[in-house]
């Protein structure tokens, strides 16, 4: 993959690393964009999952599971909802741009996850999680990355097609007849953001495991010493 | 966070929002066919009357005199007044068996029987460039539809669930029976409606 790099120059040491531009200014601003209204999607969601906590019938209602206030935005359904009716819509642009930007680019490369993937997710996965031995690193997002990064996108657009049948569920009835049913698309939406919390914990851990330089990458857009240039 | 932190600001909060909500508003109305009905059921996918919940303003039962009740109409009208529920029944009656969705999240199927909203507002002589349609209710609350909505051919004054006459707790005499929008909007124990230019009164929602 073409990649801008250059030499870092220690003043004090006079020692020489690489530093390779890894994030367009693009898709650092959709990421920090998303993070936030990922978080206010979640947030009100949850808070108008409270008024309904449910996905059988309404009488008799069984609750599912009694989601505490604090860990829910907006305060009541009303106010949840203008939370969620704004945000979605920022939601949807920064998933938009991205996905447009990376086709576009060409970027889409370093983290989609295609066929010749798959037979390098196995030993990740028997490093992270079995001890097993660290495979070679060769390009900046490893097999199981690009698993986890494509299945993230693909569930931001799942989430959005599932919001979209809740939201409209006349206007856009074939998109929640797909879905088995108004009923039906509000359980999926609500399982959608499940897998994507899931996704935004596993990421989460591996940022502080993989530390500061990395992190500032998703800042500045530039990975100082990465281990796939570093021979 | 810090980013985050921000929104609990009101000056920032309250534009913020209001500005989201114009925009889901206004893709609302473009999204909206005026055509475009919406799902009807068989009667066996009917959610039994006894378990269609009854959701309150305030007060399920507002004690609505039947003998003198009229809904009164006002506004952008050829013939304001009141109107008994026999001169209402005159127009042609229709029964649906729709989805109501309510905002909170569960939805269930009833059947509404009714007169087309539409061919009220002809006989009134609503003003065709009228933008809205107010109604309000004996128990103090009131909603609003934009008239694309108000016209759309499944937009009832409804007087039956069921095939029968309406009960007190789902909003008799009358009630709209909107299935194109959440149940809030299908507002019970109407008592005026008003057809006008400009939204004078913004959803209690």
């Amino acid at each position: 993959m073409a990649s801008r790099a250059i030499d870092i120059e220690d003043v004090k040491t006079g020692e020489v690393t690489e530093a390779v531009y890894e994030h367009p200014l693009v898709v650092r601003l959709c990421h920090w964009v998303n993070a936030v209204s990922l978080f206010v999607m979640v947030g009100s969601g949850f808070q108008i999952f409270r008024a309904f906590p449910s996905f059988g019938a309404k009488i008799p209602q069984k609750d599912l599971l009694n989601w505490p206030k604090a860990f829910a935005l907006g305060g009541w359904l009303g106010g949840a909802l203008q939370w969620h009716l704004t945000f979605m819509w920022i939601y949807l642009a920064t998933g938009l741009l991205y996905i447009g930007y990376q086709i576009f680019s060409g970027n889409y490369k370093q983290v989609l996850f295609v066929w010749r993937d798959l037979p390098g997710v196995w030993p990740m996965v028997r490093h992270y999680f079995f001890f097993g031995p660290k495979p070679p690193v060769r390009e900046a997002y490893n097999p199981l990355q690009k698993h986890a990064y494509t299945s993230a996108i693909g569930l931001g657009v799942l989430s959005v097609l599932t919001g979209i049948a809740i939201w409209k569920p006349v206007q856009f009835s074939w998109l929640a007849w797909l879905m088995g049913g108004f009923h039906l698309a509000r359980l999926w939406h609500f399982l959608i953001m499940w897998a994507i919390l899931a996704f935004v914990f596993g990421h989460l851990v591996m940022v502080v495991l993989h530390g500061w330089s990395n992190f500032v990458s998703m800042l500045t857009g530039w990975k100082q010493d990465p281990e796939y240039r570093s021979k | 966070m810090v980013a985050l932190g921000a929104f609990a600001i009101p000056r920032l909060q309250k534009p913020l929002l209001k500005n989201g909500l114009g925009f889901s508003d206004w893709a609302s109305a473009r999204l909206f066919r005026s055509g475009h009905l919406a799902p009807t059921f068989a009667d066996s996918s009917l959610t039994p009357f006894n378990q269609f919940p009854v959701n309150d303003y305030d007060v399920n039962d507002p004690e609505v005199d039947f003998d003198k009740w009229t809904l009164t109409v006002a506004g952008e009208v050829q013939k304001p007044g009141d109107y008994t529920l026999a001169q209402i029944q005159v127009l042609p009656r229709f029964t649906q068996n729709t989805r109501h969705v309510c905002v909170e999240g569960w939805d269930v199927i009833g059947r509404f029987g009714g007169v087309r909203l539409f061919d009220f507002l002809k006989m009134i002589g609503a003003d065709p460039t009228a933008r809205f349609v107010t109604v309000e209710c004996a128990d103090d609350y009131y909603e609003s539809l934009d008239i694309a909505t108000a016209m759309h051919p499944q937009s009832l004054l409804c007087y039956e669930m069921y095939g029968q006459p309406l009960t007190r707790e789902h909003g008799a005499p009358l009630r709209l029976s909107i299935p194109t929008k959440v149940g809030y909007k299908q507002a019970k124990y109407l008592t005026d409606l008003k057809v006008s230019h400009v939204l004078e009164k913004v959803g209690y929602w």
